[in-house]
């Protein structure tokens, strides 16, 4: 059971049960959906840029554990960050759940998503809410 | 009457005895194996079954043996193979009741099936204004091959609505029914709830307004006897990889006048009778639907399937996953916050369920890791998804060779999946 221990980390189910950042942001300067076809789920993800800083993050939507815990954090991490860390972080975080990219340096709240390496069919779903950061930092 | 009692049996009756589980599993070497070191607890038949040893020998056999391509050479091999393709379809036949081997057509699948169908015959009656109706709890594969025929002739599809309890409102469908009404295409038994439609009282009110009744048999030929005869339906479509047999190859059965009647899906070698540059005329019917080199392995694989499966004795395997099915049904009814999809329906072995604060896709991996293959998503039905007002289901569904310790083994399961998930 230790493998499903490391996936299913109580900080991943806290945010699952009490989502961060979820709510619509009205005043948003960038949105994109992330939808995966093959599962159904799917979020709206909102960023307020102030120059080149995200000044803001949220998302809605439904999806697994996985998903929207992932999401939850997502929006917490870029907060803050300029646009090139938060595509930086994209790929740090991508190359850590994917176990392509070696043991990469997360900040450590994202830590307890290492563990989706264990599970690749899950992967899509810890990356779903930041491929549509990453697609709305690109849509304007 | 229930749909159940409402199947006949198929040829001479047997005397009724209880099904062998322990044998049938012994002809299937897969359910050996151990998955993340536990026994393989195989819950997803109705997304493809597992193949018994009769059909991975006789696929083996072929290539070592037998390989040629049919309806073409002179030589011995060619002749041999023609003849091992030929008897299938006539084993088909006789496996869905059709009236003659020339109403079984071979296709990739159910999908291809149902494709055929709606691009030859759709394509060729279809006018702008004419209505296809579709049942909600279609399968993706009996929904997009109506809307891309649709898009092409100026024609409508309507749904038919599905009612709480999983049945088709067949009022509502009554009323829909009209003098535009061409198609209506419906499943046999849904692949997410499992219930069973009422075909022959659709046929006859379908008949009745002048429609054709297409059915999706994917998940109903592997847990049914089907007649297509008795059910009077016009176009039935199954799959070789649902029934026991391998992927790549399904039956397509057609009323002969109606089959007659259409244009060719694809063109190619094989389905002519004479062929000019200019134009050419057509074979008749089933090889006017096989253009090209088929799939010949997998029909000898299908074959041996099909004798494999109907060797069984039917009344005692229907009893059987009914057992199975309204078991998993009483167990799971009891988890705290589950609710079962269409829970008043007649099913086949296939059971769909919500559990409450837990998403369908993290405790398909809890199960995975109890070596416990269930399916978890929308099932291609995202219709039926939206009617019930929920994104996806864990489907568990049950074939001739699972057990009732399987079945709790899925609820014990699911116990360490609200543990793990809900803490």
């Amino acid at each position: 059971m230790s493998e499903l221990d490391d996936l299913y980390q109580s900080v991943i189910l806290d945010h699952n049960r009490a989502p961060k950042n979820f709510r619509r942001l009205d005043d948003a300067t960038h949105h994109a959906e992330g939808r995966n076809p093959l599962c159904g789920d799917h979020f709206d993800v909102w960023l307020k840029l102030d120059g080149e800083v995200i000044a803001e993050a949220a998302f809605l939507g439904q999806g697994c554990a996985i998903s929207k815990a992932s999401a939850s954090m997502m929006t917490q991490a870029v907060k803050g960050k300029t646009v090139e860390e938060a595509r930086a972080l994209f790929e740090t975080f991508h190359d850590v759940v994917t176990g392509s990219g070696g043991p990469a340096p997360l900040p450590s709240k994202l830590e307890v998503f290492r563990g989706v390496s264990a599970f690749p069919i899950r992967v899509k779903c810890a990356t779903l809410s930041w491929h549509a950061m990453k697609q709305a930092l690109e849509a304007t | 009457m229930s749909p159940l009692a409402a199947v006949p049996p198929r040829g001479p009756a047997r005397q009724s005895h209880a099904w062998d589980v322990a044998r049938v599993r012994a002809d299937f070497p897969i359910l050996k194996r151990l998955v993340r070191g536990r026994p393989l607890v195989y819950l997803d038949s109705a997304a493809t079954a597992q193949k018994p040893r009769a059909v991975i020998d006789a696929i083996t056999a072929y290539y070592e043996s037998g390989n040629a391509n049919v309806h073409r050479g002179v030589h011995a091999l060619s002749q041999e193979a023609t003849t091992a393709y030929e008897r299938v379809r006539e084993l088909a036949a006789r496996f869905l009741n059709a009236e003659s081997h020339a109403e079984i057509v071979f296709t990739a699948g159910t999908t291809a099936g149902l494709n055929l169908v709606a691009q030859s015959y759709g394509g060729s009656v279809l006018r702008p204004g004419d209505e296809i109706l579709v049942s909600e709890m279609e399968h993706h594969s009996n929904i997009i091959p109506w809307h891309l025929v649709a898009e092409r002739t100026g024609a409508v599809v309507r749904p038919i609505p599905v009612m709480e309890s999983g049945g088709l409102d067949l009022a509502a469908f009554e009323q829909l029914l009209g003098p535009r009404t061409r198609v209506v295409a419906v499943t046999h038994a849904s692949n997410v709830m499992g219930a069973i439609n009422p075909i022959n009282a659709i046929a006859a009110m379908a008949h009745e307004a002048g429609a054709v009744v297409v059915v999706d048999g994917a998940q109903s030929a592997p847990h049914l006897r089907v007649d297509v005869q008795a059910i009077d339906c016009d176009f039935f479509a199954c799959s070789g990889h649902k029934l026991y047999g391998p992927t790549g190859i399904g039956l397509l059965y057609g009323k002969r006048r109606l089959l007659e009647s259409m244009p060719p899906w694809q063109g190619g070698g094989g389905m002519i009778r004479e062929v000019l540059i200019e134009r050419s005329t057509y074979a008749p019917p089933p090889e006017r639907f096989e253009a090209g080199t088929p799939p010949i392995a997998e029909v000898v694989g299908l074959g041996a399937a099909l004798d494999y499966v109907m060797s069984w004795d039917w009344e005692a395997l229907v009893a059987y996953e009914q057992g199975l099915v309204a078991e998993a049904s009483r167990q799971i009814g009891e988890i705290p916050g589950v609710r079962i999809m269409g829970e008043g329906a007649d099913r086949v072995s296939v059971l769909s369920f919500m559990l409450d604060g837990i998403h369908p896709h993290d405790a398909g991996t809890v199960l995975d890791t109890l070596g416990i293959a269930v399916r978890a998503g929308h099932h291609c039905a995202q219709p039926l998804m939206r009617r019930f007002g929920v994104s996806a289901t864990l489907r568990a569904s049950f074939g001739a060779y699972n057990t009732l310790e399987e079945v709790g083994a899925l609820v014990e399961g699911l116990g360490q999946a609200r543990k793990v998930l809900l803490g």
